[in-house]
């Protein structure tokens, strides 16, 4: 579904924490999809020889089209929270209250529940959205997690429920989430074509493993 | 990694941790060994091995004082000590709680904009010392980094700069057109001392890759004070240097 979601982005960046929006990433480029797919933390041919400020240079001109944030909560408003949350510590907001700003961002998060999709961030690492006078060029496009889709709604500053992916409910969905959000025509989110399988478990496999090693033994073996 | 151990044995107190962007390992180790009294940093984490469990449980107890950045914050605030200004705009970050409870960050009006454009200026950050690893120092007190540059913006910023290195080169690297774009010059640079291995667990890039299995024994053990104690016992009191801890 990532691999459906890039739409005319020409360079996506994703991060260390991202291994299956990497794996979306992948799964477009070895589609065929003509895009550029920068990996943060590639261990070997690391596309950085200014250090991890270039992304964010990059970013700040524009030059990544499309980014992936998660977040330990995130809110109605497409505000997400890094930090901390019911007294618990998290690691730290790292780019996200840049790269929030200069990108087109999807949210994702695996787990699906109202611990983590809450009404209101208790810390907002980056805003969801911004005031008119406030530069800003990024942002929220989508909210992809282990049960459903949602769109961003900018003008709404609401999130509208795609589909709900195959062995899950548009009910269920409500009853794990925080948050308001709309809910017109919902779709069944089609899964991974046989050949989507295929290359995953092939050509992608091999791609993050060097990068993702837990990852990739846990998913591939 | 071997100064990160150096310190803990010498029971140096009260650092003040900056991470450039991030922090991982080092400041865990450091943290749980009582070592620091602030973290200030974009994050802290062990990164696919999982949250950095030392610096957790002191941040949730109130044991250490958390200055949390967002990572280009950090770049910026070093640049700008590198080029000698007092601070540095970055855009973003408007509208977030990083901004609060902190008079080292500014919001102002583009001064250049005709109409209303608030941006965020960042105070320099001058750090008393530098501290990293890298492969090549050489006879004239140069060290090579290679591509990691964001390793030159904090030696230009620093105040001292000690970098331990895999390998101690004859000869003056800046002299070699291939090597010297890696290479920071010996003005920025206070001490250099040799550490074989030095990084381990950690990586250097084409010399040996990240020890992800002793990664994650360590994360699996420093989830509690005594398993913490324990690694620290073998892993920098009695300086083992194998994989996998007991």
């Amino acid at each position: 579904m990532i691999a459906r979601l890039l739409g005319d982005a020409a360079h996506v960046a994703v991060g260390a924490a991202s291994p299956i929006p990497a794996t979306g990433c992948e799964l477009a480029r070895a589609q065929g999809k003509r895009i550029r797919v920068t990996r943060l933390h590639k261990r070997k041919g690391n596309p950085f020889t200014e250090g991890s400020r270039e992304l964010f240079d990059l970013a700040g001109q524009g030059r990544i089209d499309l980014f992936f944030l998660g977040g330990a909560q995130i809110d109605g408003e497409a505000s997400i929270n890094l930090v901390r949350a019911e007294g618990r510590r998290f690691p730290g907001s790292f780019g996200s209250a840049f790269m929030y700003f200069t990108c087109r961002t999807i949210l994702f998060r695996e787990e699906h529940s109202r611990r983590v999709l809450v009404p209101r961030v208790e810390f907002i690492s980056a805003p969801g959205w911004s005031p008119p006078e406030v530069e800003r060029r990024g942002g929220p496009i989508a909210l992809v997690t282990g049960k459903a889709l949602f769109a961003w709604q900018k003008d709404k500053r609401r999130f509208r429920l795609e589909s709900v992916h195959p062995g899950h409910s548009a009910d269920e969905v409500r009853e794990n989430t925080g948050f308001d959000f709309d809910a017109e025509s919902v779709a069944e989110t089609a899964p991974p074509s046989a050949e989507e399988l295929a290359l995953l478990r092939s050509s992608v496999a091999r791609q993050l493993a060097s990068d993702y090693p837990e990852f990739a033994q846990r998913v591939w073996g | 990694m071997d100064a990160v151990r150096a310190l803990i044995q010498r029971k140096i107190k009260n650092l003040r941790l900056l991470g450039v962007p991030v922090l991982g390992m080092s400041a865990d180790l450091l943290i749980g060994a009582g070592c620091v009294a602030e973290v200030h940093s974009s994050a802290v984490s062990l990164g696919e091995a999982g949250l950095a469990p030392r610096f957790t449980e002191a941040a949730e107890r109130g044991e250490i004082k958390v200055v949390d950045y967002t990572c280009p914050a950090v770049h910026t605030a070093l640049q700008a000590t590198e080029k000698g200004v007092p601070f540095m705009p970055l855009r973003g970050v408007i509208g977030s709680d990083l901004l609060q409870e902190r008079n080292d960050w500014r919001i102002e009006n583009n001064p250049f904009a005709g109409s209303k454009d608030p941006i965020l200026l960042v105070r320099a950050i001058v750090p008393d010392v530098a501290l990293f690893h890298a492969r090549w120092g050489d006879e004239a007190g140069n060290v090579w980094v290679g591509r990691r540059r964001e390793l030159a913006t904090i030696a230009h910023a620093a105040r001292n700069t000690y970098v331990t290195v895999e390998e101690l080169r004859p000869g003056d690297m800046l002299e070699d057109e291939l090597l010297a774009p890696g290479v920071i010059s010996s003005t920025y640079i206070s001490g250099v001392a040799r550490a074989e291995h030095g990084a381990w667990p950690l990586g250097v890039a084409d010399v040996y890759g990240i020890d992800d299995a002793h990664l994650a024994a360590y994360a699996a053990a420093a989830k509690t004070r005594d398993g913490f104690q324990r690694y620290l016992d073998e892993y920098v009191w009695q300086k083992k240097k194998n994989s996998l801890p007991a």
